[in-house]
């Protein structure tokens, strides 16, 4: 079908006021000969919108520029189509309400903007999304409270589960516990956890599989078609599932490890987990000699918030240590008990079985620093602490010592597991000793992650998710917590972060739902998070290929794997369309119908650059389209003016910027160009994890080109903006400009 | 963007509340292919978080999330938002529930282009209750620069009588001052009651001095006092005298862990005070802090956090209880008595700025009957009960992750109710 341009131009708002419209017409008109050009005083109106839909039907118009106001507003009014070509020129918040009206710079701005969204609706295409048929069944990692949870969740809610546990029975943890700590109203007294029923109720649910002693050898494919290989009692079953939620839970931190804390030193010292198995079996006792435990003490944070064990909180200790306080109590009401903490935490209602518990008049509690603990008279054990409440150091009898260990996630880090094999290999193949031996180190020290695998996915990037910090692979984002870097797979409860039980079950329901919206979009050929139902995908013309592998190594969420020559093999639904492979790829080979470098390139071309004498310098501005240019808006919102001499546009991600379009823009005669994206390092903003981070190192590169052009590297500039930064951005802009005029015109400028 | 449209058979989800927890529910079932109503008594969405200047522990602003947040609801014709809305009764059963709903006027229709001439125009003031009270707006007024709906307001409390200014200012005849509130009949098969929070009423603590001296402020308003949009343009001065402060104080426990205030620990005030020190110290490397505490409670890798502000040699961590607040009369300044209960001495500071720790108490004001209450006055989700859930801060005070995980956790049971009900419907 071909397409068909319609130009629909707003003037009011002030755009009217500020700009020579008919000019502006013009330029669809006669410079682009677009078929159909309107302006309208009130476009987002009924009669505005009928006009634009009069022309679809009766004119056939198939692609539409529409001239107003901001896309981030008055989006439902301008709905159309979901797949056909459709930009919208800002000329409000960008152009008429931060810049001097009817002025000539001004509606040089606007016109320009509008040859870019005119150029642009040329080169886009119509989307067709690529909606195969898909698996919807939930594969569940891990047989523990988070597992489970998931698996009867997802069931619930009509999907078909498989559910893998590598022991022999359900249940984990969780199952092993006599009692839990309340964790529902009236949040007192010891409650059981349920665990027992829930494990029948997954085995005899007609829609759960479950899979115990069983491992997962391979998982290959993309969301909707994963293809899984298990190992289940000592025979292969392949399965195809179209999402993951990987619950794999926790580890004790390994108390030999706690010899300061006296671990070792008598059988008398036990951790927490250790304590839980003898409670569930009878009586408290010393393990030394089988006597009545008459005393016991506490040690919290043993390992945990200890920058040389485990640097994190591992969150439930608290918790767990008054209920088995509690349990010691509950069985033995002459007991002592000591606890000796740092902080107790003992978030929101917890806190009432906190009282409960210190209310015990044998119950001993304070903040203290656990000096040794050392065997005391008559094969009792002695704890001295110091920096205690009572202000002095105070030297404790106890018949047991339990050690309040934390939680280490269950977890295998793709990313190392995958820079462990890279090593071990260059290790023997690199090209000079000095390589091998580099390589040799680099081996040694990720030793830890051999033979880590949990999902073994057959991705380039690694075989599992890649950690984030402390081996959880947890999400960095505050608002988006189940966020990562492996589209359709989710990471839930103590695998992701330390919580108790009435957490995981709360945390797995959300990961359920995570993997049912994951296949529920893949079946209709829709992106996830952060661009759900994003309809684009990428497209890799690989004749021109140099497997350079750019693409596979930069994409953040390892959507490309690759074959033996390094040429990417792409996987669009493990996309999520940021359009970071388009920005490495330096034979520019990958696009997407609706955004591709061609298309950003002609509309840098769109640009008039007027020649030195008129003393209009021009300046790109590439920015980020989620933080960045919405900043722009609000100052447009807040009437700020700034240098109308600058043209910016907005990226999917600034780690879609490719380094040929500066290229270009500098060999056209432009001035200079700035860079605005996301805040990156340990605390970053962007949306895709890296793209802020990439574009700031692929500029490196082009350091290069501008020495080949004899041109002042200060021409480009990056910065980094948060949203709320939107008071700073004119200034940045119109310092960047002052900083270009002194430089002086761009020697390029009419080539 | 694509907008998502097409939804599952069955009956919508209702969500009540429109903040991060409301908004998390009702995204996440949409983008799983429920309908969904979304009903918000304020003008805009966004509730609590749209008001804090940054979250901990990244120290980045919650309006990144939230542009993320509404370019999904403007791209997903599943959702309709009802704001200044509140949900008076639900009847019926889980699958086939009837909600009322009252709509207030918002006297401006969606015929609104932002264009800001009705403020232009307006004569009347009225305090700005986003900023809490610290600043005016006009009556005609946009709630705040980001706001969504992207739409102006009219508090016609604040109009001067028979004043019709916005109305002639308006080219688009957006605004209608005649509209009258209406109520609605919404069908759901599900209700997630998402009505967060509300800070501790600070004056109720007398010995802390709110109310009373001008720059004892609580840490709700310091948000705003650190925020570009807020009343100090993001430059934290101290209200007596809008002036730098020197020294500034946090008093953790504000109300929180008190038999006689709110009983249970309000989670977050911890992370949210080491955060609002890091503010201080970023505007004033010069300015002293100390935190009165009873335990710091940062879970998880928010221990990093804890660890980061703590080093800071500007920073102080003081375990003790403050007895007593008084004001210099003649700099305002306060004079914070507590008993450091490491050393056993008594101590005494004087501070410029004085933060109240005030804690998470649970909005269930305006809630339909039907939803359990806990004692504190959370609602209580009942294992095995489907139907109503509750979900985010009404439910338990948390920050802000945990309010996502757990609201997106709340839309699948909401999901459940939909499948559930489209195979017997």
């Amino acid at each position: 079908m071909d397409k068909k341009i319609g130009v629909y131009l707003c003037s009011g708002c002030g755009i009217g006021d500020a700009l020579d419209m008919e000019k502006l017409a013009k330029v669809a008109r006669s410079e682009y000969k677009v078929p159909s050009c309107q302006v309208h005083p009130y476009l987002c109106g009924a009669e505005g919108l009928a006009l634009i839909r009069k022309d679809m039907e009766e004119q056939g118009v198939n692609a539409l520029v529409i001239g107003a106001c901001s896309p981030r507003v008055k989006t439902e009014a301008f709905a159309f189509d979901a797949k056909m070509v459709f930009d919208r020129v800002n000329l409000r918040e960008h152009v008429a309400w931060c810049h001097k009206p009817k002025d000539e710079d001004t509606q040089m701005l606007a016109e320009d903007y509008l040859r870019m969204g005119i150029v642009k609706a040329q080169k886009a295409e119509p989307l067709e999304p690529v909606a195969e048929e898909v698996s919807k069944t939930i594969l569940v990692v891990g047989g523990g409270v988070a597992g489970i949870t998931a698996a009867l969740e997802s069931a619930a809610a009509g999907y078909e589960v498989v559910l893998v546990e590598k022991q022999a029975q359900l249940g984990g943890f969780v199952a092993s516990l006599r009692q839990g700590y309340p964790q529902a109203p009236p949040y007192v007294g010891l409650t059981p956890e349920g665990m027992a029923e829930k494990i029948q109720e997954v085995l005899y649910h007609p829609k759960i599989k479950v899979y115990t002693s069983a491992r997962i050898k391979e998982t290959s494919g993309q969301p909707g078609m994963f293809d899984v290989t298990l190992e289940a009692g000592g025979t292969d079953v392949k399965t195809r599932v179209g999402a993951i939620v990987m619950a794999t839970g926790w580890k004790p931190y390994d108390p030999s490890k706690l010899a300061h804390l006296g671990y070792g030193l008598s059988p008398d010292v036990i951790t927490n987990v250790e304590f839980e198995r003898m409670a569930a079996e009878g009586p408290v006792k010393r393990p030394s000699d089988g006597r009545p435990a008459e005393s016991v003490l506490f040690i919290q944070c043993a390992g945990s918030r200890d920058k040389d064990h485990l640097p994190y909180c591992s969150s439930v200790c608290c918790m767990a240590t008054l209920k088995q306080a509690a349990l010691i109590h509950e069985r033995n009401a002459d007991a002592k008990v000591f606890v000796v903490y740092k902080d107790m935490r003992t978030p929101g209602q917890y806190e009432r079985f906190y009282r409960q518990v210190q209310d015990h008049p044998l119950t001993f509690m304070t903040k203290g620093e656990v000096q040794a603990v050392e065997a005391g008279p008559k094969g009792g054990l002695k704890v001295s602490v110091n920096n205690t409440l009572l202000g002095e150091e105070v030297a404790i009898a106890a018949d047991l010592v339990v050690l309040a260990a934390g939680m280490v996630p269950n977890a295998a880090d793709g990313e190392a597991i995958r820079a462990l094999e890279d090593a071990k290999i260059k290790a023997v193949k690199g090209d000079t000793e000095n390589q091998r031996a580099e390589a040799a180190k680099k081996a040694e020290e990720l030793k830890a992650h051999e033979g880590t695998e949990i999902l073994n996915l057959t991705y380039r990037q690694g075989p599992d998710l890649p950690a984030l910090r402390y081996g959880f692979p947890d999400s960095h984002f505050v608002c988006f917590p189940y966020e990562t870097r492996r589209t359709a797979i989710y990471a839930t409860g103590c695998v992701r972060a330390p919580m108790d039980a009435s957490h995981a079950r709360e945390d797995a329901a959300g990961a359920a739902m995570k993997a049912i919206q994951s296949v529920e979009l893949a079946s209709v050929g829709q992106a996830v998070h952060p661009r759900a139902g994003d309809m684009s995908f990428p497209s890799f013309a690989l004749q021109r290929c140099t497997q350079c592998k750019r693409c596979t190594e930069e994409c953040p969420f390892g959507t490309l794997d690759e074959d033996e020559k390094g040429t990417p093999k792409p996987n669009p639904y493990r996309c999520r369309r940021c359009g970071i492979c388009m920005g490495a790829c330096p034979e520019r080979i990958i696009s997407f119908k609706n955004y591709s470098v061609d298309m950003i390139a002609t509309m840098i071309k769109a640009v008039e650059v007027p020649p030195e004498e008129d003393e209009k310098p021009r300046v790109l501005v590439f920015m980020c389209e989620n933080d960045a240019y919405p900043a722009l808006d609000i100052a447009g919102l807040n009437r700020v003016q700034y240098d109308p001499n600058v043209r910016v546009i907005p990226l999917r991600c600034l780690g879609s910027m490719n380094i040929v379009w500066i290229a270009d823009a500098l060999s056209g005669g432009v001035d200079g160009v700035m860079l605005v994206g996301c805040k990156y390092g340990d605390d970053y903003q962007c949306h895709f994890v890296r793209g802020s981070e990439l574009a700031n190192r692929r500029l490196e590169n082009v350091k290069e080109t501008l020495q080949r052009l004899q041109l002042e590297s200060e021409r480009i500039e990056v910065h980094q903006l948060a949203i709320n930064e939107y008071g700073k951005l004119p200034g940045m802009i119109d310092s960047f400009m002052d900083k270009i005029r002194e430089m002086g015109p761009n020697p390029y400028k009419g080539f | 963007m694509e907008r998502m449209e097409g939804t599952l058979n069955g009956k919508p989800v209702l969500v009540i509340g429109g903040g991060m927890a409301g908004m998390t529910a009702a995204l996440e079932a949409a983008e799983a292919g429920c309908s969904v109503v979304l009903v918000e008594k304020s003008p805009f969405l966004g509730g609590r978080v749209a008001r804090t200047h940054q979250y901990f522990p990244k120290l980045c602003p919650p309006l990144c999330g939230l542009e993320i947040n509404f370019k999904r609801i403007k791209n997903n014709a599943r959702i309709t938002v009802l704001t200044q809305a509140q949900v008076t009764e639900i009847s019926g059963t889980p699958g086939d529930y009837k909600a009322t709903v009252r709509v207030s006027p918002r006297f401006v229709t969606d015929a609104c282009t932002l264009c800001g001439a009705c403020a232009e125009a307006c004569p009347a003031e009225r305090s700005d209750d986003f900023n809490y009270g610290l600043s005016k707006t006009r009556a005609a007024y946009l709630p705040h620069v980001m706001a969504f709906p992207a739409r102006y307001a009219i508090d016609r409390a604040a109009c001067k009588d028979g004043c019709t200014a916005c109305r002639d200012a308006c080219v688009y005849g957006a605004v209608n001052l005649d509209e009258k509130p209406e109520t609605r009949t919404v069908e759901a098969a599900a209700v997630v009651a998402a009505s967060g929070w509300a800070p501790y009423d600070a004056a109720k603590i007398d010995n802390l001095g709110f109310g009373r001296f001008a720059n004892v402020v609580t840490n709700v308003l310091m948000e705003r006092l650190a925020a570009p949009g807020g009343p100090t343009a993001g430059k934290i001065l101290r209200p007596s005298d809008s002036k730098a402060p020197a020294a500034v104080a946090f008093v953790q426990c504000a109300g929180s862990r008190e038999e006689n205030h709110l009983p249970y620990c309000s989670a977050v005030c911890c992370s949210a005070s080491l955060k609002q020190a890091t503010y201080v110290r970023a505007l004033y490397p010069e300015a002293k802090i100390s935190m009165f505490y009873i335990d710091i409670r940062t879970p998880g890798r928010l221990e990093d956090f804890y660890q980061k502000a703590a080093a800071d040699t500007g920073v102080a961590l003081i375990k003790g209880k403050v007895a007593k607040v008084e004001e210099d009369p003649a700099t305002k300044d306060l004079l914070v008595t507590a008993e450091d209960v490491q050393s056993g001495r008594k101590v005494t500071e004087r501070v410029s700025l004085l933060v109240l720790a005030t804690g998470i108490v649970p909005q269930t004001d305006g809630l339909p009957k039907g939803f359990n209450l806990d004692e504190f006055g959370f609602v209580a989700n009942v294992e095995g009960k489907a139907g109503l859930y509750g979900a985010g801060c009404v439910r338990r005070p948390e920050e802000v992750s945990a309010t996502v995980q757990d609201a997106t956790g709340a839309a699948l049971k909401a999901l459940q109710c939909v499948v559930r009900s489209a195979h017997h419907g």
